[in-house]
């Protein structure tokens, strides 16, 4: 633990002195919540009605895709690590050698954390309002924690495994893209039949409604069970590959 | 405990291919002892799994009398591994670097150990600068203090010098002559001839995945080709005019 404690310190310095890295990763959601907002947000409500309050709407997709660039950044970490020998100092040390990986988890954590509060400031700004209580706040934050980790998890493979650094962080594009398939800008009823049953039973959609309903004061109903099943199995499934990769590295 | 490590017929295969067949060597506590090879004669490999870092496939390794493969854990608190590139954290200050390794191996006093460090590998100027700003030749000091955290018994040095300029190959060579009769027992691999003739006590060839000569330099002399007398005119080699250019000849002996 007291070790993991020391390797996370390194990193976080890592980040403290490279703001630009969270910044980046900031900027690129809020451009495109700014566009989703002031280009499309118009066209959406006219669908939608207009009692709704579209910023709230889009938000929870815009974290979403904020933590999936966020956790690019995880994998280049691990890559640059990796090839610069550190990890071969660590695990020649008399250390846990998993508390090595476990200081990037966490890091992963917390950057991604501090881009998630940049974004709901911005949104903020931009005109988002909850009437959500203290739980549904903790419940939100709890959501955005568990998404982090299992797809830090992910991260953790192409981390060790790439070739390059390019390499290290392109995956990310894949888990970028599924909050467009899903019902995180518009609803899905207006997609045609495959879209829409994609849309509908993959893991973005259940997790994008359960903070939707969380921050609008909603009944969360089975989306809730969905979205923390999802983010489990991602989890144990990546967890164990990314071990397993682990160990036939070192 | 007179070996600070023994080999006995180690074997290490990648898929299809042998790189270690059969290594034998001992290093005794407190000496330089060189791993002279090409590339890919299989040094790396040997380091790595003399630090643990990799398994054997055959033989018996024992580094300050425990079992590499039985007793990982114990040897690693024995050992440092300065690996082929220079493993520093370029974010972090040369003092930093120093203080981390020190906190993962609960050193008492870490802040007293960097301060001391830096002094004796020459950092103290550079210690609150980004390792990332050093110079090849600085990294691998800070590289080699860092291995020197703890004072382990054992340390590994993998290519100390592959990819340093001239000065800065000098100036690791100064900086392992020094480690010499501290009582660390340091083994190191390198490809180049001179280097093992610089700083070893004794010497092991590894070729094609086996040592195919071991002893001192005077040994290795005595072995293989008869001395012979000629006389020849001596021209300057380019490391030597190199060096007289820019007035460094006179450190490196």
């Amino acid at each position: 633990m007291n070790n993991t404690g020391v390797l996370t310190g390194r990193l976080m310095k890592h980040i403290l002195r490279s703001p630009d890295t969270i910044i980046t990763v900031a900027l690129m959601p809020i451009a495109m919540m700014l566009m989703f907002v002031y280009v499309f947000g118009g066209a959406v409500k006219m669908s939608m009605g207009a009692n709704v309050n579209y910023i709230n709407y889009q938000l929870p997709g815009i974290l979403l895709i904020a933590i999936a660039s966020g956790i690019a950044y995880t994998a280049y970490r691990l890559f640059l690590d990796m090839q610069k020998g550190l990890f071969s100092r660590f695990n020649s040390m008399p250390i846990r050698r998993s508390s090595v990986l476990w200081s990037h988890v966490l890091t992963s954590l917390v950057s991604n954390m501090l881009t998630v509060v940049i974004i709901f400031l911005v949104a903020l700004i931009m005109g988002f309002r909850s009437n959500a209580g203290i739980l549904n706040w903790i419940a939100t934050t709890g959501i955005l924690v568990l998404y982090t980790l299992a797809l830090t998890w992910i991260a953790v493979i192409p981390g060790l495994t790439a070739k390059s650094m390019e390499g290290a962080s392109s995956f990310s594009y894949l888990l970028l893209f599924l909050p467009f398939l899903s019902s995180a800008f518009v609803p899905t009823e207006t997609m045609p039949k495959v879209v829409r049953v994609f849309a509908e039973n993959q893991p973005v959609t259940s997790i994008v409604e359960t903070i939707r309903a969380l921050l609008n004061s909603q009944p969360v109903g089975n989306d809730i069970c969905m979205a923390l099943a999802w983010c489990g199995v991602i989890t144990v499934v990546a967890y164990i590959f990314a071990m397993k990769v682990y160990r036939r590295r070192i | 405990m007179e070996n600070a490590i023994e080999v006995k017929g180690l074997r290490k295969s990648f898929k299809d291919t042998e790189v270690l067949k059969g290594v034998d060597f001992e290093v005794r506590q407190g000496e330089i002892f060189a791993l002279l090879g090409s590339n890919g004669a299989g040094k790396t490999t040997t380091v790595n799994i003399l630090s643990t870092l990799m398994k054997s496939d055959e033989g018996t390794i024992q580094v300050c009398g425990f079992d590499v493969s039985r007793q990982p854990g114990k040897v690693r608190e024995h050992i440092s591994l300065t690996g082929q590139f220079a493993a520093v954290d370029e974010v972090l200050t040369g003092r930093e670097n120093i203080l981390l390794i020190a906190k993962l191996r609960s050193v008492p006093k870490p802040a007293q150990v960097a301060d001391e460090l830096l002094k004796r590998f020459g950092l103290t100027e550079a210690g609150n600068k980004r390792a990332g700003t050093y110079s090849g030749g600085m990294k691998r000091r800070l590289d080699i203090a860092m291995s020197l955290v703890g004072a382990p018994a054992v340390t590994f040095l993998d290519e100390p010098t592959t990819g340093l300029d001239p000065e800065g190959r000098l100036e690791v060579w100064k900086t392992v002559k020094e480690l010499a009769g501290s009582g660390v027992t340091v083994l190191l691999t390198t490809q180049y001839l001179d280097e093992a003739e610089q700083l070893a006590d004794r010497i092991a060839i590894l070729n094609e995945g086996k040592i195919i000569a071991n002893g001192t330099l005077e040994e290795l002399k005595k072995m293989f080709p008869p001395a012979k007398r000629e006389c020849i005119e001596k021209q300057p080699t380019l490391e030597e005019i190199f060096l007289a250019i820019i007035g460094k000849g006179g450190q490196i002996k």
